[in-house]
């Protein structure tokens, strides 16, 4: 069964369920796992305008005419590829978690 | 204009109406009407929303500021890339799992006010007037440029075509119309950027070594500060970027196309791969314009550069293949803009005659009547405006509407799915002083004032130094949320659900039968 189409008859205790040890778990999981992500990416893409406005130093060549400051919005493009791919294989693990706190919560 | 461009123009005219036929056969209900029945998979719905984003703000204008500010216009593709990581990671589930048709509907899940459904809603209908507006007028000029016709016929043109879409197909002739486009768009593109690099002779480094001395910028061409020589201006314009995409009504929308947050992950994926490929092309487009066709000539055609790309496969491909670019261009605007009709409707309809007027008590029948009535209200509305503003510049249309969508949206949105004490009236302060903040500061920014006499709606000295407000409007908006949160002493729990059912619901999709 797939959590995402968990319907049940009526309302829960949702005051109940929130407290549970499977849900705060779940809720500190996956909070533990994307916090780190998003202040990487978001410091990641607002250093880009401080360094290229406030410094030279991203206009230096890397390779032949090629500068830092395409390497580094290059590096953007590869960090947003393997975040998402991340993102996609933890996601799999949480919604067993989910499936599970769904089946002890709502199906019993 | 030759035989081949007419054969290639009609031939996408007609592809579009066949699937718009099709698609009318399966629209029924107002599940279909809104959001395909959410039938949608996730490859499919992953087009479709590079296809929403690939605006031709982005075909056009992209490769237009790159082709004339060098590494300055490819800001616009770092941040409307990166936008996704906002959408996956804090957004796109919890808002698929409380959600319905509309962004309105996900705080709605919360907070049942009449005045928070009121004041989402008219976020999304401002922001898609504008959004549609800039698309307008732009597809009025591009089509007056191809094929040499009258401004108001071109804009007439478009919106026939757009509300026909809609009205007869829906959202799934909408989506499929997008996913089409999408697929045309990356082919011209592919090929395009492959014709550009055979002239570098696949040297990729090489061509940056070229671009040295082929713009009349020099070497600045490829660092930043062509055009953002203040980083405080270009740090707005960034923040504009990367949290507007995640308060775009027909970008949200797009959660609701398919059948589950799973699905909605899955096509953040594939849309994510398809955009990245995409603006990574978009250097090709850029630098192929400047070097093969010149900056000179892109400014001559168009001012903005909206016509580098088209003027680009010209060159490169002949008549055939700048057919085929302008053809793609047109589509895209079609499909753009019939996405948006539907997002507004959805919040004229759905939100404030279904949810506010009636109070959810609409029968099926009704509810897809109101949202064809509505599409062709804010259709036909959007076209008048439209036909009087030729001479409008376009790009601070977008700007503004991105602007909006991170000040006025992205807040409530944020904190309804994670802040246990938001209120009711944290999320309407916060709705409302995003959107009042950000229109008055555009109104007096650069965009709207201008020293020189009829270069802008207003002559004179611009108030407020940034075009773009972003960097003062989104912390008013978050600010907002949080004082409107915290100084008011009215408490609205018949009106709203406990914080503990929403986070369940959110993170983990749970829904009641009956709802």
């Amino acid at each position: 069964m797939s959590n995402q189409t968990a319907r049940g008859k009526s309302t829960l205790d949702y005051e109940k369920i929130v407290e549970t040890e499977d849900f705060k778990a779940l809720v500190k999981r996956k909070q533990t796992f994307s916090r780190p992500y998003v202040i990487f990416f978001f410091a990641a893409y607002f250093l880009l305008p401080l360094l290229t406005g406030y410094t030279k130093i991203l206009e230096t060549p890397a390779i032949g005419y090629l500068t830092w400051t395409w390497i580094y919005a290059f590096s953007m493009f590869v960090m947003v590829w393997v975040f998402t791919s991340i993102y996609m294989n933890k996601a799999k693990h949480f919604d067993n978690d989910v499936d599970k706190i769904i089946e002890k919560n709502v199906l019993k | 204009m030759s035989w081949i461009s007419y054969v290639i123009f009609f031939a996408v005219i007609a592809l579009t109406l066949y699937i718009t036929y099709w698609a009318a056969k399966q629209t029924t209900t107002a599940s279909d009407f809104y959001t395909a029945g959410g039938s949608l998979t996730g490859w499919q719905n992953g087009m479709a929303i590079a296809g929403d984003y690939l605006s031709a703000a982005s075909f056009l204008g992209i490769a237009g500021a790159i082709s004339l500010n060098g590494f300055d216009g490819f800001y616009y593709s770092i941040g409307w890339l990166t936008a996704y990581l906002v959408v996956l990671f804090l957004i796109a589930e919890p808002l698929r799992n409380l959600g319905k048709f509309t962004m309105a509907d996900m705080i709605g899940a919360r907070f049942g006010a009449k005045k928070v459904r009121g004041a989402a809603a008219l976020n999304t209908i401002t922001i898609v007037m504008f959004y549609m507006l800039a698309q307008l007028v732009g597809a009025g000029a591009l089509i007056k440029l191809l094929f040499g016709i009258e401004y108001w016929i071109a804009v007439l043109i478009v919106g026939t075509m757009m509300l026909i879409y809609v009205l007869f197909g829906g959202m799934t002739a909408t989506s499929w119309v997008q996913i089409v486009k999408a697929i045309l768009l990356m082919a011209g593109t592919i090929v395009i950027s492959f014709l550009v690099l055979l002239k570098f002779n696949f040297n990729f480094i090489g061509m940056f070594d070229a671009m040295r001395t082929a713009t009349p910028h020099g070497e600045a061409f490829l660092h930043s500060g062509v055009v953002y020589k203040d980083t405080i201006g270009l740090i707005s314009v960034l923040i504009a970027l990367v949290l507007g995409t995640a308060g775009l009504p027909h970008i949200l929308m797009r959660f609701f196309t398919v059948k589950d947050a799973k699905t909605a992950r899955s096509s953040v994926i594939y849309s994510v791969w398809i955009i990245g490929i995409f603006y990574v092309m978009t250097i090709f487009l850029g630098f192929g314009a400047a070097k093969f066709v010149g900056a000179d000539a892109i400014i001559a055609e168009n001012a903005a550069g909206n016509m580098a790309a088209p003027m680009l496969a010209g060159v490169l491909g002949g008549d055939a293949l700048e057919s085929f670019v302008a053809a793609v261009a047109f589509a895209t605007i079609l499909a753009v803009v019939a996405g948006l009709v539907l997002s507004g409707a959805s919040a004229i309809a759905h939100d404030l005659y279904g949810q506010i007027i009636k109070n959810g008590n609409v029968t099926e029948k009704q509810q897809v009547n109101a949202a064809r009535i509505a599409s062709i209200l804010i259709g036909v509305f959007s076209i008048l405006l439209a036909l009087g503003s030729e001479k409008l510049n376009v790009a601070f249309l977008v700007s503004l509407a991105f602007c909006v969508a991170a000040s006025a949206n992205v807040p409530t949105i944020l904190m309804t799915i994670y802040w246990k004490r938001f209120n009711t009236t944290g999320a309407v302060a916060s709705m409302l002083t995003g959107l009042i903040v950000a229109l008055v500061l555009v109104a007096i920014s650069p965009s709207v004032m201008s020293p020189v006499e009829g270069a802008t709606l207003i002559t004179g000295n611009p108030i407020f130094p940034y075009a773009n407000p972003a960097i003062i409007s989104v912390p008013a908006g978050f600010l907002a949320a949080v004082i409107g949160t915290l100084v008011s002493s009215k408490r609205h729990e018949k009106d709203e659900v406990a914080y503990a059912e929403v986070r369940f619901k959110a993170e983990t999709g749970y829904k009641e039968l009956d709802n």
